[in-house]
């Protein structure tokens, strides 16, 4: 184990992690307002528009772009393709953590989040809300048992581990079903308001459409966070396990942009971007980072081979998801409630500082666990 | 039999004895807002040379009551929708979905709830009318049995002509609220919304909610299939690659 190697090359983050512990004290005087004072008080929410970025943002980009280890999983333990094993480590931790970023930005979007455990006593199995509360619950557990082995090998507890790993299949089939419900359901959160959401965005496919993408997504976020660690840990991009998952997302994507689009075509909305409304403009905006260039790109061998371009598409993917998500939660509402919404500076600080902290959380686990496999030959020899 | 608010635009004189008489019954801090609020359930205000209430439509099948992940909003029996503000956890998902955006937010609040015209239930369940419809001095605002009063409208539309749009707002949209209005002005211009579908949009989701079960079985099913077949490939591979090196 190279982690002396691994401990040499940490101050890379020095920057970053700077930046993170400078909006912690904003971060907390925040959240005393937030607690003490009502929503009113730090976020630009109203009557007219009661869903801000914490929900756009944390929650249904939290939740999507952690759908890379629920593929993954199925990958390597599913479909039995045991070379991409060692990218499970990261890639489960990346979506433990973006499970827990979103409960913790549910403490500070919810009105009364001491009372999150009603979904467990008070049910309504109509309310998507109620699937998405218990998938959120049940799926944050199945990852932190996924990735509890990582934790007790380092304590050498040995017996619950090969009690995990006696019941791996069964858990992590539960993962992939549970995260089929739960990216599907942040769609589903959306049928409820045909008359409010802006065609270019509704359909009655939006479970489909968001299961789709965050596969895409999810597994954009895998090359870029191997990107990120390569960078940050001094480690190699594992280019002979990335380039076919890159296919997966090009797949993905092509599948999603084509669905997309026959949607538009046949409700009639293509003259939102003919016109170039807002909206028009603003799907433009996200079709094209998102879709077309991620897809036009990568659809070569030649670009996905090179860690440049590869990187590049995944990056491109993972932002055309967010601006997705956003177009969907905010512009594609805006018409609708009759009101602009932009999120105040408070309400970007908290999610920012999340994100950071989540990351901070992802170096400090690689530094005490073994997440990344050992050093290979290739990474001696440099 | 589900009781109901009928609302005539055309013999309200915006006086705003329903507002201010909602406030009192209800014990709503404050005077009588512009818009609707958390604090302000109803309101009324001159729009197009008629007058305009604005109020909890009371969906026949309530879109916010089938959003809500704690159901702390119901349908009672008599026909309010009601809020039971102890289950509330504050997600807003009702504010979201409402398709007359009704419920509001005590946005100022550090315990913060949701505020919405209740059909003032108590008084419902005790036989009473509605604080608004007995604060009403014009009959603008009555309350009674829903089928009386979409007869009743029909009536006064009938005996009217050209006094009334041919439209009782509430009988179909959103699949039909308990508070019915009629008026002498096209809804839209009196900002409802004209393009609700006489289906209710809880519909919508349960047709997905409902398939959940069929879904988790055959998918679940699936997914164990691939498991299975993957893992007896590998293990006939290694049978076999050992009789053909036994074979040499």
């Amino acid at each position: 184990m190279n982690t002396t190697n691994l401990m040499a090359r940490r101050p890379r983050i020095g920057f970053w992690t700077t930046v993170v512990g400078l909006l912690l004290i904003p971060f907390l005087v925040i959240t005393f307002l937030r607690f003490s004072k009502g929503l009113g008080a730090v976020s630009n929410l109203n009557d007219s528009f009661p869903w801000g970025i914490w929900i756009g943002f944390d929650l249904l980009c939290g939740v999507g772009l952690a759908a890379g280890a629920f593929t993954l999983t199925a990958v390597v333990h599913l479909f039995n393709l045991k070379k991409f094993e060692p990218i499970v480590r990261p890639t489960v931790l990346t979506g433990f953590l973006g499970y827990a970023f979103v409960i913790v930005a549910l403490m500070f979007d919810l009105g009364q989040p001491w009372r999150i455990w009603h979904t467990i006593i008070y049910w309504n199995t109509h309310s998507v809300m109620f699937e998405v509360g218990w998938c959120v619950m049940l799926y944050t557990t199945v990852l932190a048992l996924e990735f509890a082995p990582v934790v007790l090998e380092r304590f050498g507890y040995h017996a619950p581990i090969r009690m995990i790993h006696k019941f791996i299949t069964p858990l992590v089939i539960a993962g992939v079903l549970l995260s089929t419900l739960h990216q599907s359901s942040l769609g589903s959160l959306y049928l409820i308001v045909p008359s409010k959401l802006h065609p270019l965005w509704y359909s009655q496919l939006l479970p489909l459409l968001f299961y789709i993408s965050a596969i895409g997504a999810g597994i954009g976020m895998v090359i870029l966070e191997s990107y990120l660690s390569q960078r940050a840990f001094g480690r190699h991009l594992e280019m002979d396990l990335l380039e076919p998952l890159a296919r997966g997302m090009v797949v993905a994507l092509g599948i999603y942009g084509l669905m997309r689009l026959q949607i538009i075509a046949r409700n009639g909305s293509f003259s939102a971007i003919t016109n170039f409304t807002y909206e028009g403009k603003m799907f433009l905006v996200e079709f094209v980072l998102g879709v077309l260039l991620p897809v036009g790109l990568l659809a070569f061998r030649k670009l996905r081979t090179n860690p440049t371009w590869l990187v590049t598409g995944a990056f491109l993917a993972v932002l055309g998801f967010v601006m997705n998500r956003l177009n969907i939660s905010i512009t594609g509402m805006e018409r609708a409630a009759g009101a602009r919404y932009f999120p105040s500076v408070m309400e970007m600080v908290v999610s920012v500082t999340l994100v950071g902290i989540g990351m901070a959380v992802f170096a400090l686990a690689v530094k005490y666990f073994a997440i990344f496999p050992e050093a290979k030959p290739t990474e001696a020899e440099h | 039999m589900t009781m109901g608010l009928l609302f005539d635009a055309t013999r309200c004189v915006g006086c705003g004895a329903c507002s201010s008489g909602c406030k009192k019954q209800n014990n709503l801090p404050g005077e009588v807002e512009e818009l609707t609020t958390a604090y302000t359930w109803t309101t009324v205000k001159p729009l197009e040379g008629t007058f305009m209430r604005k109020l909890c439509m009371h969906c026949e099948v309530p879109t916010c009551a089938s959003v809500c992940p704690v159901a702390a909003l119901t349908k009672s029996p008599q026909g309010p929708v009601v809020y039971d503000s102890a289950k509330c956890m504050g997600c807003r998902y009702c504010m979201m979905a409402c398709p007359f955006d009704v419920p509001k937010y005590q946005w100022d609040r550090a315990i913060p709830l949701i505020g919405k015209c209740i059909m003032c239930d108590g008084r419902v369940a005790k036989g009473e009318s509605t604080a608004c419809a007995t604060a009403c001095e014009y009959g603008a605002t009555v309350f009674g049995k829903r089928d009386d009063l979409i007869r009743d409208a029909k009536e006064r539309i009938k005996q009217n002509p050209g006094a009334y749009v041919d439209h009782i707002y509430g009988l179909t949209e959103a699949g039909g609220t308990s508070v019915l209005m009629i008026s002498s002005v096209p809804f839209v211009k009196l900002g409802l919304k004209n393009d609700l579908p006489s289906e209710p949009p809880a519909l919508r989701t349960w047709q997905v909610l409902s398939n959940i079960p069929n879904f988790v079985a055959v998918w679940g099913v699936f997914l164990w299939g691939i498991h299975w077949i993957t893992a007896r490939r590998d293990d006939v591979a290694t049978v076999e690659s050992h009789s053909k090196s036994e074979d040499r």
